[in-house]
């Protein structure tokens, strides 16, 4: 029985830094239909700033408080990782926003290469895998039999609070309703006064600030980072948000979850289930695609003429 | 409006400088190479690198790169080949065996180009050994260590597979079983759960080492695989540690095996992990920092700063000012360059120019050239594999790889 429940406790938090990854594919995607393959190195983006501010500006005496630097260092990461997703939407993005569909989606592959290879070139150490600081103690609690780590701990509720305020954005606030209006159909959005380019900014800073959230976890997770954690991360996030129904917020994170229990429950209880867990994984995709094409929570995409 | 015209202006041409920059970075390399060849008097002849110069195994590669690039300065500086001037020309494989048949493909074409020094990793190796095979360029790799890249897929009939290729590091069919007589008889382990990362390497070395640790009479309860990209490992660990076993052995690399034990740590699954040459790495602790202390891990040859021989390599190293430290690798590859330097060194005094014919004879002093090389002395059996079978124990100690014991597995 604690097999089961340690391994729920695993996929859940895996699941988790997923679905917050996928939130920002599900948005973008959501406003002006681009799948934004870039934005896996926007959340290694957030992960390297975090390290750069504790390694570069933050004083050695405040290094040991946790309450002190994890705020300073999430700070860090969401602003840099929602500046850069505002820069790549500014030069690569908006300027092809009415050229066929292929045009962006070869662009964000070309913005995701080029931020690989800035970090790998001018970050100090970029090349290599680099050390990230132990902000959260690496011990945990046990209970019946199962071990929760508290940088899971710190996992788990950092990325359902931002969910969950994001919601509440979406769902709640003048904004948030400009932002389903431009969904639904950006041109009447517009007709009816709402600036559409700042909405679709502000989905590119939300989602990339919901990435350097992630970022953070990663590093705090893995005490590692290098310029290579966004390829996987990425590609495992936007299936997250396909499964999840694309353009539904709600539904991506959910998806990032069920990703994170297949893996872990795979491991358990399949023969060579670690070896095959990404295979279990786009199997639970490729069924839901084929029963529910829309995804399990619908898809919620601009209607176009 | 004519604002918003020039900020968009302005925009273009940051987009347009951020990427010049971009491309002059990356073709900094390629220019001086372009420098040092012309400068020369004399014909030119050529010795590529095939190794990671970007990607998650940077460190290890840039040390090959840098140490081929040392002999190869040397070997100028002496003139060791009358009237030739030996120019390093180094292609990155990223580690993905596609990429580098991709530079295999490129060096072949570049008919000045004679051997290569590289791959990294076997399963590279696997791709690059055929073309250069075929294309007649000696390849001498620093690391690679899967048995098959020299004796065949079956090791009942050994056969060789590639004329053309060589290795300056002990196979894995040598060094699992190293690690296992370790395991078994000088740390006293019994129960040791095995798990690979699936690469040619690293399920290689776990299949070597499960073999000998059971024959030595342990146990080995689970053989489990994960994805070498990957970095959560809790729920195999989570498995794996109703096992209770007294170790972990991992056949892969340093960037997975760091949170492998990192993560052991944190599920309170507190035993030593053990690893190949992939993981003997300082990035491995600098990673996993207190979780890696006990760790143990084999690597080929003696460690480089304590052999007598390797002194004048670490100092000229030092003195040649690169960047990045020569990692596990370099004074291998340092000596590969050497054995091909030498080689030339026979055979193309002789030459007008590189032709079909100078290719196989090439190939023929480096099969019986024997070196005495920074690394110990380098020659090859009829497999095209080291003579030399020398292994070294390392653990994790304060911080720091400490070397436990240097033997020659018989």
């Amino acid at each position: 029985m604690s097999d089961l429940v340690q391994q729920l406790v695993n996929g859940t938090v895996l699941g988790a830094t997923f679905g917050l990854i996928a939130i920002g594919y599900t948005m973008v995607y959501g406003i002006i239909e681009l799948i934004n393959f870039a934005h896996g190195e926007i959340f290694m983006i957030g992960s390297y700033a975090g390290l750069a501010l504790y390694t570069y500006v933050l004083p050695g005496s405040w290094t040991g408080n946790p309450w002190v630097t994890l705020p300073l260092v999430l700070g860090a990461a969401m602003a840099a990782s929602a500046a850069v997703a505002v820069l790549a939407e500014r030069l690569a993005y908006r300027p092809l926003r009415n050229a066929p569909r292929l045009a962006p989606l070869i662009t964000a592959i070309g913005v995701s290469i080029s931020l690989q290879e800035a970090v790998r070139l001018f970050y100090p150490g970029g090349k290599n895998v680099a050390a990230f600081p132990r902000i959260i103690s690496s011990g945990g609690f046990t209970v019946g039999g199962v071990t929760v780590p508290w940088t899971s701990v710190f996992a788990v509720v950092a990325a359902v609070l931002t969910t969950v305020a994001l919601d509440r954005f979406v769902t709640g606030t003048r904004l948030g309703k400009a932002m389903r209006a431009t969904s639904q159909d950006r041109e009447t959005a517009m007709l009816m006064g709402i600036d559409t380019d700042k909405v679709i900014v502000l989905a590119f800073a939300l989602g990339g600030a919901l990435a350097g959230v992630a970022g953070v976890i990663q590093g705090i997770r893995f005490i590692s980072v290098d310029f290579h954690i966004g390829f996987i991360a990425g590609i495992k996030a936007f299936t997250a948000a396909v499964l999840g129904g694309i353009g539904n917020i709600r539904g991506a994170f959910v998806g990032g979850l069920v990703i994170g229990l297949v893996e872990a429950l795979a491991t358990e209880y399949l023969p060579q289930g670690a070896a095959w867990k990404d295979v279990w994984a786009f199997v639970v995709l490729i069924l839901v695609l084929t029963f529910r094409p829309e995804g399990l929570f619908g898809e919620q995409v601009a209607v176009r003429a | 409006m004519l604002g918003g015209r020039s900020a968009r202006g302005r925009l273009r041409i940051a987009v347009v400088t951020a990427a010049v920059i971009l491309t002059a970075c990356g073709s900094n390399k390629n220019e001086t190479q372009k420098g040092a060849d012309g400068s020369g008097s004399g014909k030119t002849v050529k010795i590529g690198v095939i190794a990671p110069l970007s990607g998650p195994l940077t460190a290890l590669g840039v040390g090959i790169r840098n140490g081929a690039d040392l002999a190869v300065r040397q070997a100028n500086e002496a003139q060791k080949i009358k009237g030739w001037k030996v120019v390093l020309s180094a292609e990155d494989d990223t580690g993905v065996p596609d990429v580098g048949a991709n530079a295999a493909t490129k060096l072949s074409d570049d008919k000045a180009v004679v051997g290569v020094v590289g791959t990294l990793n076997s399963s590279v190796a696997e791709k690059v050994a055929p073309i250069l095979n075929n294309n007649h360029l000696v390849m001498i790799s620093p690391s690679n260590t899967n048995p098959s890249l020299t004796q065949g897929t079956d090791p009942n009939h050994k056969a060789r597979p590639f004329d053309y290729y060589f290795r300056v590091a002990t196979t894995d069919a040598i060094q699992g079983p190293f690690a296992a007589n370790f395991a078994y008889n000088d740390a006293k382990k019994r129960n040791v759960v095995v798990i690979d990362d699936k690469k040619t390497y690293g399920q290689g070395l776990a299949l070597a080492f499960k073999g000998q640790f059971e024959k030595d009479g342990g146990r080995v309860p689970t053989v489990e695989t994960v994805e070498p990209d990957d970095k959560d490992f809790s729920a195999v660990l989570s498995r794996v540690k109703r096992f209770n076993p007294d170790m972990i052995y991992f056949g892969g690399e340093y960037p997975a095996a760091s949170l492998l034990t990192s993560q052991a740590d944190q599920q309170g699954l507190k035993v030593p992990l053990m690893g190949g040459d992939g993981i003997y790495d300082p990035t491995y602790i600098s990673v996993a920092k207190q979780a890696a202390e006990g760790d143990y891990a084999t690597s080929v040859g003696a460690p480089t700063d304590q052999l007598p021989t390797a002194k004048a390599f670490v100092d000229a190293y030092a003195a040649a000012k690169y960047p990045d430290p020569y990692s596990a690798y370099g004074a291998y590859a340092y000596d590969a360059a050497t054995v091909i330097i030498s080689a030339l060194a026979q055979v193309l005094p002789d030459q007008k120019s590189i032709t079909d014919e100078v290719r196989p004879k090439i190939r023929q002093a480096v099969q019986d050239g024997s070196i005495d090389g920074v690394t110990g002395k380098v020659s090859f059996d009829q497999f095209g594999d080291t003579t030399t079978r020398i292994l070294t124990v390392y653990q994790v100690q304060n911080g720091a790889w400490k070397p436990l014991e240097t033997e020659e597995f018989k």
